[in-house]
């Protein structure tokens, strides 16, 4: 009797929320990849179809290959691993910096990290587009890739920090002491340690570059230097919309960032709790 | 290495100023540390900013460069006095901040309640939930725009099927559903956040203040009233803190699926801004606007963290 009230009970207070809250975050997903499988008639057919009867990839060739999705792809890969690129280094120095070194102004640099975090980004828009203008650089990638960088420091810096600090003094020291200089030290002593870190500090770095919009539309007004987002919503606002190449390139968009989100989210559950509690 | 030679040097130890050198170097490494990260966050996120103030107080179009002059304060006169959308605009981003980050946060704990307990796959089913974390703002919209689609849209054919309305519905056309509808579709992507920062600090909680409570008889909704809840005050705090200042600035939604319309319905301040920034050239204006809004979130933000007793409570 009693047990038979604790099954209904998890049935009812755990198994059922869960399952509404997973079919919930998944169906989106799912629709858009079932839309991406079928043929141009049959998205418009009725009934609907929940899954496609003749599933096709015409519409992923499509999107690649006419749409420019293989353009925009590679524009997006080009802004995200170069801002990753700098954003690593940079935020190893200066999280470096922050975690070994006692300094005047450490205070006032931590304050800045600080502020940046809120600073609307709706308010650049204007600013870095008369910026960009100026030094000539719209439509260039490097526009991009000098923003994000800018915008994902402050963060990472911090991230890194943490990340050294855990890594024991005493073994650069070692390093130092066997005649090692302080750059040989961070290179082979404190790196390959730190190097989870370093992963998960990339993978967010990568997606964010991968999923902003706004900074990207506003700088760039060439479609051969469309990042993936921007790609879409051009897509979207055309007036006949190409339903099925849409789905695909979404579905195309969403690959990497979903692949590498698997593989570091446990570390972004470590990673906020440390974040948000200091 | 040179230090051989140096028969007439005044101080005994050689070694002692070779130390004392590489300790005034030493002092500097630091700077040189964090000066490229200082050089490119002062250049291109506060100089930015800062410009926006400087561009408020002009007329500046870029399409009319030679009307460029100084404005003093018209804009802001403009703003508050003339600007039929501002005051409509900026009840909707109340609106907007409002139900996304309560819907949000509720949900959100929710899930990361669920996803505290212990069951089979539990790793797999948290990746799962989180993935709508890594979709970017233009990606959840083409999915919704799809499904909202009047002609081939899910929801219309599920709804339908159900009998819960007999002809198809453009929502995103419609004065009464645009707004709604992109508020669900933008928590759809927010819930990740709050689970994953909530279970995070879930985590942190120790397991002994539940035995204590389980003790005296406290049932489950008892302990989460007096043990879980402040146990996550902070948190709760700080994240809605950030997600407010996100989600008051997130355009990504509204700018795809409705454009901010119909009839501006859909228009918040951020749209408005993004708005005149994108599709018009009076950057004079645009800036004032920035400027304005920039002063209602830092006040929000000094007010809810005075009114939530963060600091003082903070560890």
């Amino acid at each position: 009797m009693q047990n038979s009230k604790k099954n209904k009970d998890k049935i009812l207070f755990f198994y059922l929320p869960l399952t509404l809250m997973i079919s919930f975050t998944v169906f989106p997903i799912y629709w858009t990849l079932m839309t991406a499988l079928k043929s141009e008639g049959d998205i418009l057919k009725r009934p609907l179809e929940y899954v496609p009867l003749a599933p096709t990839l015409e519409n992923f060739v499509m999107a690649w290959n006419n749409v420019g999705f293989a353009t925009y792809f590679k524009n997006s890969l080009i802004v995200g691993v170069s801002t990753v690129l700098i954003v690593v280094v940079l935020s190893t120095l200066s999280g470096y910096a922050l975690s070994r070194y006692k300094f005047k102004g450490k205070r006032s640099f931590l304050l800045m990290l600080l502020c940046t975090q809120f600073i609307p980004r709706s308010m650049m828009i204007i600013p870095l587009f008369v910026i960009f203008k100026n030094l000539g650089l719209i439509s260039n990638p490097l526009s991009l890739i000098i923003t994000y960088a800018a915008i994902e420091i402050p963060f990472t810096t911090v991230l890194m920090n943490g990340f050294i600090s855990n890594v024991p003094r005493e073994l650069e020291e070692a390093a130092m002491m066997d005649g090692c200089n302080r750059l040989q030290a961070i290179r082979f002593v404190v790196f390959p340690l730190l190097l989870p870190g370093i992963v998960a500090t990339a993978v967010f770095t990568f997606i964010y570059t991968w999923n902003e919009f706004l900074i990207a539309l506003m700088l760039t007004n060439q479609q051969s230097k469309f990042t993936l987002p921007v790609g879409l919503s051009y897509m979207m606002g055309e007036f006949n919309v190409n339903y099925g190449a849409l789905a695909a390139g979404s579905i195309i968009a969403l690959i990497p960032a979903v692949i590498l989100f698997s593989y570091a989210q446990k570390h972004l559950v470590n990673g906020m709790g440390g974040a948000v509690k200091g | 290495m040179h230090v051989q030679g140096d028969v007439d040097l005044p101080v005994k130890n050689p070694s002692k100023t070779k130390k004392m050198k590489k300790r005034k170097m030493e002092k500097w490494i630091p700077y040189l540390f964090i000066l490229p990260s200082f050089l490119i966050i002062v250049s291109f996120l506060f100089y930015p900013i800062g410009t926006v103030f400087y561009y408020s107080l002009q007329y500046y179009d870029i399409s009319a460069p030679y009307y460029n002059k100084f404005a003093g304060l018209d804009h802001f006169k403009r703003i508050f006095t003339e600007d039929d959308l501002f005051l409509p605009s900026l009840f909707n981003s109340f609106k907007w901040v409002v139900s996304q980050v309560g819907l949000q946060l509720i949900l959100g704990m929710i899930l990361a309640l669920l996803l505290n307990q212990t069951f089979k796959f539990r790793g797999f089913v948290r990746a799962v939930a989180f993935i709508p974390w890594a979709i970017s703002g233009v990606l959840a919209s083409v999915m919704w725009s799809l499904m909202y689609n009047e002609h081939m849209g899910v929801i219309n054919d599920l709804l339908m099927r159900m009998g819960i309305i007999s002809t198809p519905q453009a929502w995103l056309s419609d004065t009464t559903t645009a707004f709604i509808g992109v508020v669900i579709a933008e928590v759809w992507r927010g819930i990740p956040f709050f689970a994953i920062t909530l279970l995070a600090a879930l985590q942190s909680i120790p397991e002994e203040l539940y035995e204590a409570a389980r003790v005296d008889g406290a049932g489950r909704w008892k302990s989460y009233i007096h043990i879980t809840l402040p146990q996550l005050k902070n948190t709760i705090v700080l994240t809605t803190l950030l997600r407010t200042i996100w989600e008051f600035n997130n355009v990504d939604l509204l700018f795809n699926l409705t454009g901010g319309g119909p009839a501006h319905s859909t228009t918040t301040l951020t749209m408005y801004i993004a708005e005149q920034a994108v599709h018009g050239s009076n950057f004079g204006y645009g800036s004032a606007l920035t400027v304005v809004t920039f002063g209602i979130l830092f006040l929000f933000a000094i007010i809810y963290l005075k009114a939530s007793r963060f600091e003082r409570e903070g560890d």
